[in-house]
């Protein structure tokens, strides 16, 4: 853990490593994209992205819309052309100092609207990607495939007259037919219905799995974001914010913005004196490390790790409760009129107006900010 | 008179193509996107050979008299936009802000006078109140003698029967505009307390105003396009120069010069055409199709409206066509020789070409979306955007230019030893003609098969490419699969602007070629009413069809 996060520039040696190698060049990454530029007229799609994704690894972009996430799906199944920079499939370059148009990149791609072609039936759309096989071998194969995503008894359908969930496994197994090394995902499960959408998502995922290709999933949705993939990557305005497993990205985010989009967060001022950090409700947590410091910082606390307490006394009070089923959402007014949120169990219900105790739990490591930026150690100036 | 846009639905005015905000597939490819450049300069390129000729012939050399007709000119294209202007937004507004017996129908009856071209319409129109004509006749036996010959054939009719068969331009943009533009801010104006007078002088009219300034430009690019019939009523306009000056002379420089000037007229009225919009570009989003708030009208005044309206479908359309049944009936029932001989001959050349310039039109427009489909910048764009403007290029100009470049082809071979060069420049030949129809009717093609091509989602495009299929193969086994409705649209109506087509015929073909439309031409020139009435109702009826698939469109509510 080093120094202060510049919020544009993710240092490589940050929590989230920002090229993010996993195995640290130990083998050639399935898809690497190298300080990638995309400009759509004036406006920067994408800006001097590196990313990559090891072979049978599992990586989901995420942004807000218009972040340029689709920009680096299409940069990288050759619909458009970079700027500057290159792109690799293995150790093959596809754009930079070649050009290799999509037809050639032996890529699988995956849209929101499954775009099945409809004038074919569910085989003919699978075979479609099968030309370059001996004839007799596409048969077995679209069976292969439609076995391993579970439609085997749909393969004489149109795709007009299969449900969303069908279409996009139709549009799955089209796409892992040819054994592409690399699948692309579009949003793939943004159209279809919520209860739908948890099991087709797991089945999607096996299915890849089971194929060992590398996948590349962009989606706009934090939860699905941070159950699906291995790794995760936080575009904001066409630049990579942070790259890292689920739990590493949720727990350490590099900055406000990161904190903010993957989660629940509320802000409080706070000061760290000698490895304690205390705030408006007390003392926070210690800080490991921060010894011999003292410094000015914000706090990032997340509504799972604020506790509390009805007691009379205090001057905190819930201000609103919202059900949300299993959990229940508090939202508390501080002293100073800024508002924590808390999640409590099922059961706990406090009336608006109760005044409570506010504390956070114990064996919680908030984040700590510094304007924008998350500290991950004591900058030397506050050392005392 | 060439082919009319059967509805701006498949065939929008120059200055009315939707702006497009498709995701293409950016990557591009050179093979398709010089595709696009070809047929963009082979679509350019009767324009451009006009004005090279006349600038390397070191300017104009025009003829006598052409002093009288640029002023005839002038006072045709005023007359028919005035006119034309004032028939269709008169019926426009009729039609859209009123509720009378008959109007559904009327409102579609009205668009048919699109399938009666004017050089049939002038012959009936002239037969019908001509000196000899029953109506003068009739006049006579009444008044007596001393009535004189009233000056029919004169500036004024011609007029007359080119506003009877163009005001539906004008009456299908304007009523375009006011169903689906204005609505919302009709209703405001209304419940703001603006009484319908007030809110058609101050919202419809102004918000009409660029489908107005669109349908006028059509209407005069046509006038300037015709100069058959105009010649049944002795109107010797700029275009009728050039025709008449290349058949008498064979004279290259002076058909230039005059088709240079038809040139000028056709880039005036585009620029005043950009003027009377006022670059206003009114897309306004909700209420597509919803249509004004109508008032009903009651007594006299719905008699007056219906009748009105059946009145001008009937003088353009319904009572032309009776007229040509009829004489159509005696002369197939007189078994006239005349009729069964040529007819079929006539024909054949005329199913022949249309069905060879279709094919060439469509393909060349599945090129174009296809190529645009698969990315390729602005210049390829621009290019597409290009090729549509044909449509408005004046007939004489198209015509003309296609003998400037054959004349250019007969000197580069001269200058290469043979000495006859491609000796088609006098005689005419049939791939002049079909070059030329290439040039008029890629536009309406491109509309509809460009339709079809946007309802292809590009993520099909796309998935196809990254399945491995290169541009060729996604051409046969996704685009032309999915746009197959858009292709017959386009096949069926180059067909039919191909049948009705007789300027470019006239201008361009071989001695002893003859299709239907110039038979119909050659045979009302010489008072053979009757003979030309069944060829000239079998184009009628084949003009039809273009009409009725968007009637079927607006009842339906979906695209052909």
């Amino acid at each position: 853990m080093v120094g202060v996060m510049p919020a544009s520039t993710p240092a490589a040696a940050s929590p989230g490593s920002a090229t993010g190698d996993p195995s640290a060049g130990a083998t050639t990454p399935a898809l690497r994209l190298q300080a990638v530029t995309k400009s759509y007229g004036e406006h920067p799609a994408v800006q001097a992205v590196d990313l990559a994704v090891a072979a049978g690894e599992v990586l989901t972009v995420i942004g807000p819309s218009g972040c340029g996430k689709s920009t680096l799906l299409r940069l990288a199944a050759g619909l458009e052309r970079p700027d500057s920079g290159s792109v690799w499939l293995g150790d093959r370059e596809v754009a930079g100092s070649r050009w290799v148009p999509p037809e050639r990149r032996h890529v699988g791609l995956v849209f929101q609207d499954h775009a099945l072609f409809p004038h074919l039936d569910v085989a003919t759309n699978i075979a479609f990607g099968l030309d370059r096989l001996p004839r007799g071998e596409r048969g077995p194969r679209v069976t292969e495939v439609l076995e391993l995503v579970g439609l085997g008894d749909l393969r004489d359908r149109y795709p007009h007259e299969l449900s969303g969930g069908e279409q996009q496994r139709v549009a799955l197994a089209r796409a892992l037919a040819p054994r592409p090394a690399v699948v692309l995902l579009d949003e793939p499960f943004s159209s279809l219905d919520e209860n739908l959408r948890a099991q087709v998502r797991a089945d999607t995922l096996a299915a890849i799995r089971l194929t060992g290709s590398a996948a590349l999933l962009v989606t706009h949705d934090q939860t699905e974001a941070l159950s699906l993939g291995d790794r995760l990557a936080v575009v904001r305005r066409g630049v990579v914010e942070q790259v890292g497993p689920p739990t590493e990205v949720y727990e350490t985010p590099v900055n406000r913005f990161v904190a903010t989009f993957m989660g629940d967060a509320d802000y409080l001022p706070a000061h760290v004196r000698d490895a304690l950090l205390t705030s408006e409700i007390g003392v926070v947590s210690t800080v490991p490390g921060w010894g011999r410091t003292e410094l000015d910082v914000e706090v990032m606390l997340r509504p799972h790790e604020v506790a509390l307490r009805p007691e009379p006394s205090a001057a905190a009070v819930v201000e609103r409760v919202e059900y949300h089923g299993a959990f229940v959402l508090h939202h508390v007014r501080l002293p100073s009129g800024r508002t924590v949120r808390s999640w409590q169990q099922h059961g706990v219900r406090l009336e608006p107006g109760t005044p409570v105790d506010v504390t956070v739990v114990p064996g919680s490591r908030p984040v700590l900010l510094s304007g924008d930026t998350a500290l991950f150690a004591p900058p030397d100036s506050a050392r005392r | 008179m060439t082919a009319p846009a059967p509805a701006p639905a498949v065939a929008p005015a120059p200055g009315l193509v939707r702006p497009r905000s498709r995701r293409l597939l950016g990557a591009g490819r050179p093979g398709w996107s010089t595709a696009v450049l070809v047929v963009a300069a082979l679509i350019a390129s009767p324009v451009l050979a006009v004005a090279l000729r006349a600038l390397l012939q070191g300017g104009l050399q025009l003829p006598g008299g052409v002093g009288r007709m640029v002023v005839t000119t002038l006072l045709l294209v005023t007359s028919v936009a005035l006119g034309t202007a004032a028939l269709g937004t008169g019926l426009a507004w009729l039609v859209s802000v009123h509720e009378f017996p008959g109007r559904r129908v009327l409102s579609w009856l009205l668009v048919l006078p699109l399938a009666m071209p004017a050089y049939i319409l002038g012959f009936v129109f002239l037969s019908t109140f001509d000196y000899a004509g029953p109506v003068q006749g009739a006049l006579r036996s009444v008044l007596g003698d001393d009535l004189g010959a009233l000056p029919v054939r004169s500036l004024g009719g011609a007029s007359v029967v080119l506003v009877l068969t163009l005001y539906p331009y004008v009456y299908l943009l304007v009523r375009a505009a006011f169903t689906d533009i204005a609505p919302t801010a009709y209703d405001a104006a209304r419940t703001l307390g603006a009484s319908p007078a007030r809110a058609f002088r101050t919202v419809l009219l102004p918000l009409a105003r660029p489908s107005l300034a669109a349908g006028l430009a059509l209407v005069t690019m046509e006038v300037l396009t015709d100069f058959a019939t105009v010649q049944y009523f002795n109107v010797r306009t700029v275009s009728v120069g050039v025709y008449l000056t290349w058949k008498g002379s064979f004279d290259v420089a002076s058909a230039v010069s005059l088709a240079s000037l038809v040139l000028v007229f056709a880039l005036v009225v585009l620029g005043m055409e950009r003027g009377l919009r006022g670059g206003a570009r009114y897309h306004q989003r909700g209420g597509r199709g919803r249509g004004l708030e109508r008032r009903e009208l009651t007594g006299g005044r719905a008699v007056a409206a219906t009748g009105a309206c059946a009145l001008v479908a009937a003088l353009a359309f319904g009572l032309p066509v009776l007229r040509l049944a009829t004489w159509a009936w005696s002369a197939v029932a007189d078994d006239n020789p005349l009729v069964n001989d040529r007819f079929a001959d006539h024909l054949t050349s005329s199913v022949l070409v249309a069905a060879i310039a279709a094919v060439s039109c469509v393909l060349v427009s599945v090129v174009l979306a296809h190529a645009l489909r698969l990315g390729g910048g602005r210049w390829v764009r621009g290019a597409a955007q290009a090729t549509t403007f044909g449509y408005a290029v004046p007939g004489a100009v198209v015509g003309i230019g296609v003998l400037a470049l054959f004349e250019g082809a007969d000197r580069l071979l001269e200058a290469l030893g043979r000495e006859d060069g491609t000796g088609v420049l006098v005689t005419g030949s049939v791939l002049g003609i079909l070059l030329a129809y290439v040039v008029r009717f890629t536009a309406p093609a491109y509309q509809a098969v460009d339709a079809s091509f946007g309802r292809i989602p590009p993520t099909v495009s796309a998935s196809a490419l990254t399945l491995g299929a290169t541009p060729g193969r996604l051409l046969r086994r996704v685009h032309l699969p999915l746009a197959r409705s858009g292709v017959a649209v386009a096949l069926t109506l180059v067909i039919v602007d191909a049948v009705k087509e007789l300027p470019l015929v006239l201008l361009l073909r071989p001695f002893g070629f003859t299709t239907l439309s110039v038979w119909v031409y050659e045979l009302a020139s010489e008072n053979f009413w009757e003979r030309a009435a069944l060829p000239a109702l079998l184009i009628v009826v084949v003009a039809v069809v273009p009409v009725a698939l968007t009637f079927r469109t607006r009842v339906t509510g979906q695209a052909p």
